[in-house]
């Protein structure tokens, strides 16, 4: 994997440094020693009209040691920050969870662990990238991959040349890490990027060579897609000028996970700027393709009340009140009172959609922005 | 008579009315005695039976031990084709009796093993007939008394006495002989003897409820009478002590019930004692047995919880009790010393009612006010007694005869008028706040136990003592409302709590102070036991059955007092353990994470480890001596440090190992 240029790996060991020092500092003077971290929840969440993406505010939460609630994740913080300065010293990249294991252990004297699961850690971890400044990459912290690629494209990852042609029918992994130093496209014939929400329906779309007669790379993201996989989608939209189709399940969920990779999540609202891709279409399924499609109704399901609930919220967030296309999109779904798996529409054939539903959909230009 | 009167007159009806016995009343009214239903009826006569027993005893002065057999017999029909031989008294008198001779041992082994084939009794829920056995190492009841004692209703010793006692009108257990035999038609059993010198006596009595006399079926001499062995042995004991004395050692039933209780296994027990040569008579006591339709179960109001409860108020006491599932269970003594005997009062004057005023001053032997007021009355003292004459407008020299109704008026007012002295409380013999502690350390397994005495007060002339138990934590479920125990002159109240002055008195207090929660109109949530006993010459309850207590005003003062008294004991515990713990959480939630922050800190620049930690621990100490501040209800800051626990000895509490930290 390419090293971290020495420059980067110097601003890295410096944060990590200033963070140590401010215990150090605040223990001399008989102060609380305390970490400023940008908040990272919905009301510190900032929709950027101007830009079309999830910005995050200036409220920042105080972190305290002698806090009896702050305690046990301010020492966490501490450790992790440790941990990832062990890592910048070695100039090695590591996952997550590598990390969750490097940090994890009995506390001296006790039967308490530092950490007890790996969701412990990992939104520590996201709480220091934002403190310092620095994000997981430049930490060296990669997930574990989730999602796959393939499509009319040849790129370098980490020094070898990979054909996307010729990846076969499980596809090339996206890694964690998809930054130019890792990741260079190189000659392609697309013309758009399709992510589908789910690795079964991409499976479909591999086996029935969908990108080779369409021109176009197909990725999945196992559900809600990872920051690599929004990372590549982002750089092949910018770098590449390809359009973005994000294909879900008609269901909230489906909604959100498009509304994710157009303006950004809340959670990591402070990496929105390299990672949502505002031009994004939704591409299907829409709450009125039963009608257009003629789908029957015997594989609808009915909406929960969480499923409700969830829709309205959708239907509140700024940057789909704007547009009454998506008002109309939610209405119809709430108004129907069904919600339908990508899999429905294999009621009228197996490779219905790839060679009736998307194609037609993309012809008569029936997505939403 | 010959002719057929179509009319009656007021002569021919004067013929018919005649006096009602008070026991076919009670006969025909059994509910108000506490025999409502078969459930309570088994309950209430064990009640009675050993409420006679610890009273009789006290009196002699002997520390009581009571046995408590209930056995779970078969059908009506099944019985009597047995016979009453080995149905009607196995355990005792005329087993015993056979005992001497040499078919005694297996006749009874056999009566046993037909009717228990795997050493268990048949179905106990399902039984609706059994005899009740309580013995006493009383002082014994003399013979010619004991057809009056078992035999008639409102025959005792104990209702033309102010004086506190379990027992009020002498009512209980021949009522409970009257329901067995009215039930089953079995007679009651009663074995006495009153010393070393004289034989023990036998009796089997019938009530004849017309008459209100016992009829006496049965009056014999009782040539060996042995004592019971401890509850608890098993069946193993037995054996082995069996073996030792050589007379059971082959019995094969011993080791078939060695496992599982069962009735057979004390039934051994029993056998093994009355064969055992070793073994002396009983010198006094005595037993009495019924047979009676009832209903076995454990649980709320049970038999189980009866004990459970008279062991707590009765720490003095130790009692055996047999279970008709062969459950044993020794309730042990805790305090070898029997409770001072309460003195006989005369009735106070603030209690005494005009109508009563005016039938004792016709009764009274005295003929001059002065004297009869003097006299009759506890706390009148001549000088009084000249006060409230002088207030109603007569003299100490008036004649008590002359005393008309509207003077006798005058003097009742006269009287409430006039400051007396309260009445004597050497009468009264509270269980004492040490006795409650242990009562309730040995029955309850909490944590924190604090018991309060009143001093004495009195209603309606009627001189009374609280006194109040809290037993807190430890293992008392979290969850439930706090459980009250009601208590009167130390035998405990279960039914009617909600009538009752004591619950009442507990939902009127509020518990919130004391740091529990407490729902509206409700008992107090949380680990707690309220162990509530009144003690007084005359406890008003509010039925014959002795289930609740009136709601005095007197009265529920004092209990509120002292559960208060109580409740700050219990809050200040709770809110010194409660502080304990959040401080020690705090300080050492501080200093686990120091150690990891200070190496954590280590490694990303360069620092002086053992300085930081240093550092870091002095702020932790300074934050948590500053957080520890706590300020007390109105609002002024108590410092901590310099409180330290003071030592009462009307509290106990069991130290636990790690009070202060939660992992």
């Amino acid at each position: 994997m390419a090293k971290k240029s020495r420059k980067e790996h110097e601003a890295v060991g410096k944060k990590l440094q200033n963070l140590a020092q401010v215990v150090v500092k605040a223990a001399r003077f008989r102060r609380d020693p305390n970490i400023e971290i940008p908040t990272r929840a919905l009301s510190n969440s900032i929709y950027d009209e101007k830009r079309k993406i999830i910005m995050l505010g200036d409220a920042k939460q105080t972190r305290s040691f002698f806090n009896l609630s702050q305690a046990k994740k301010f020492m966490q913080t501490m450790l992790i920050a440790s941990g990832c300065n062990d890592l910048n010293d070695q100039g090695k990249t590591t996952s997550i969870r590598d990390l969750f294991y490097h940090c994890k252990h009995t506390i001296e004297g006790t039967k308490e662990n530092t950490f007890d699961e790996q969701s412990e850690s990992d939104p520590i971890i996201e709480d220091l990238e934002v403190a310092i400044g620095s994000l997981r990459e430049e930490l060296g912290l990669f997930a574990e991959n989730k999602g796959s690629m393939v499509g009319a494209m040849t790129i370098v990852d980490d020094g070898d040349t990979i054909d996307l042609r010729r990846m076969g029918s499980g596809g090339w992994s996206v890694p964690s890490i998809v930054e130019k130093d890792v990741i260079q496209f190189k000659k392609h014939e697309t013309q758009f990027i399709l992510l589908i929400e789910k690795a079964a329906i991409w499976k479909r779309f591999n086996e029935d060579r969908y990108w080779e007669k369409h021109k176009c790379l197909i990725l999945h993201g196992g559900g809600q897609p990872p920051r690599g996989v929004r990372r590549l989608i982002y750089r092949l939209h910018n770098e590449l000028k390809l359009p973005v189709y994000v294909l879900t399940d008609n269901d909230p969920w489906g909604y959100y996970i498009y509304s994710v990779v157009k303006q950004g999540s809340i959670n990591l609202a402070f990496e929105s700027a390299r990672m949502a891709v505002p031009k994004a279409r939704f591409i299907g399924m829409s709450s009125f393709d039963v009608q257009r499609f003629n789908i029957s109704h015997s594989v609808t399901i009915a909406l929960k009340d969480e499923d409700k609930s969830r829709a309205r919220e959708i239907m509140n967030y700024p940057w789909f009140k704007e547009k009454e296309e998506w008002q109309k999109e939610i209405e119809q779904m709430l108004k129907s009172g069904v919600k339908m798996e990508l899999e429905s529409l294999s009621s009228k054939d197996f490779s219905f959609i790839t060679e009736t539903y998307l194609p037609e959909k993309m012809k008569r230009k029936l997505w939403l922005d | 008579m010959k002719k057929v009167v179509p009319r009656e007159t007021a002569e021919s009806m004067a013929g018919k009315q005649k006096e009602i016995a008070v026991s076919e009343f009670f006969a025909k009214n059994r509910h108000l005695l506490g025999f409502d239903n078969p459930r309570k009826a088994l309950l209430t006569c064990v009640k009675e039976a050993v409420d006679n027993s610890l009273d009789a005893c006290e009196e002699a002065g002997i520390l009581p031990e009571v046995w408590v057999i209930v056995e779970a017999l078969h059908s009506a029909g099944h019985s009597h084709a047995e016979g009453t031989d080995n149905q009607a008294a196995p355990l005792k008198g005329l087993a015993s009796k056979r005992s001497r001779s040499e078919e005694t041992q297996p006749s009874l082994l056999e009566a046993v093993h037909p009717e228990m084939p795997h050493g268990v009794s048949p179905s106990v829920a399902k039984a609706t007939r059994f005899r009740v056995t309580v013995r006493d190492n009383g002082p014994g009841i003399v013979r010619t008394q004991i057809p009056h004692v078992f035999g008639r209703l409102l025959y005792g010793s104990k209702f033309h006495r102010l004086r506190m006692s379990r027992g009020q009108q002498g009512i209980g257990i021949s009522a409970a002989g009257m329901y067995g035999l009215l039930t089953t038609g079995r007679s009651v059993e009663i074995i006495s003897r009153t010393g070393k010198k004289k034989p023990a006596h036998r009796f089997e009595l019938q009530m004849d409820t017309q008459k209100n006399r016992a009829e006496i079926i049965v009056d014999q001499e009782q040539a060996s009478w042995k004592p019971l062995p401890p509850a608890g042995w098993s069946a193993a004991a037995v054996a082995a002590h069996a073996t030792v004395q050589g007379s059971l050692a082959a019995e094969p039933a011993a080791v078939q019930t060695d496992k599982t209780l069962s009735f057979a296994a004390w039934r051994h027990a029993v056998a093994a004692f009355e064969a055992d040569p070793a073994i002396e008579e009983v010198q006094h006591g005595t037993e009495v047995s019924i047979v009676l339709e009832a209903r076995f179960q454990r649980g709320r109001a049970s038999v189980d919880e009866y004990l459970e409860q008279a062991a707590i108020a009765n720490p003095h006491a130790q009692i055996h009790y047999i279970a008709p599932d062969g459950l044993q269970r020794l309730f042990s003594r805790e305090i070898n010393e029997v409770p001072r005997s309460p003195s006989a009062i005369k009735p106070h004057p603030y209690g005494v009612e005009l109508g009563v005023m005016i039938r004792m001053l016709k009764e009274t032997k005295h003929k001059h006010l002065g004297a009869f007021l003097h006299e009759e009355f506890s706390r009148v003292s001549p000088a009084v007694a000249e006060e409230i004459c002088q207030k109603a407008g007569l003299t100490t020299m008036t004649w008590c005869a002359q005393v008309a109704r509207e003077q006798a008026d005058r003097l009742h007012v006269a009287i409430q008028q006039t400051k007396i002295m309260a009445p004597p409380t050497n009468c009264l013999v509270p269980i004492g706040p040490q006795q409650i502690l242990k009562g309730l350390l040995k029955e309850i397994k909490a944590e924190f136990y604090a018991a309060e005495t009143r001093d004495p007060a009195v209603y309606r002339g009627n001189p009374f003592q609280i006194e109040v138990g809290l037993a807190y934590g430890g293992q008392l479920p979290t969850e439930e409302s706090a459980r009250v125990i009601r208590f009167a002159n130390r035998v405990p109240l279960l039914y009617q709590p909600s009538a009752c002055a004591i619950t009442k008195s507990v939902l009127d207090a509020n518990w919130r102070n004391y740091g529990l929660t407490q729902p509206r109109n409700g008992p107090p949530e949380g680990p707690l036991v309220i162990f509530v006993h009144m003690a007084s010459v005359w406890v008003p309850f509010t039925s014959e059955s002795k289930e609740a207590i009136a709601s005095y005003d007197e009265i529920i003062k004092e209990i509120k007092l002292a559960l208060q008294e109580c409740g700050r004991k219990l809050s200040t515990y709770i809110r010194r353990r409660q502080h304990a713990a959040h401080e020690g959480q705090r300080r050492h939630i501080f200093e686990k994470y120091i150690g990891e922050v200070v190496t954590a800190c280590s490694k990303m620049t360069r620092v002086n480890k053992a300085e930081l930690y240093k550092q870091l621990q002095a702020i932790a100490n300074s934050r948590t001596l500053k957080a520890d501040a706590q300020f007390d209800d109105e609002g002024n800051l108590i410092k901590l440090a310099e409180k330290p626990a003071e030592k009462d000895e009307n509290v106990f509490v069991v130290e636990r190992a790690d009070p202060a930290v939660g992992e």
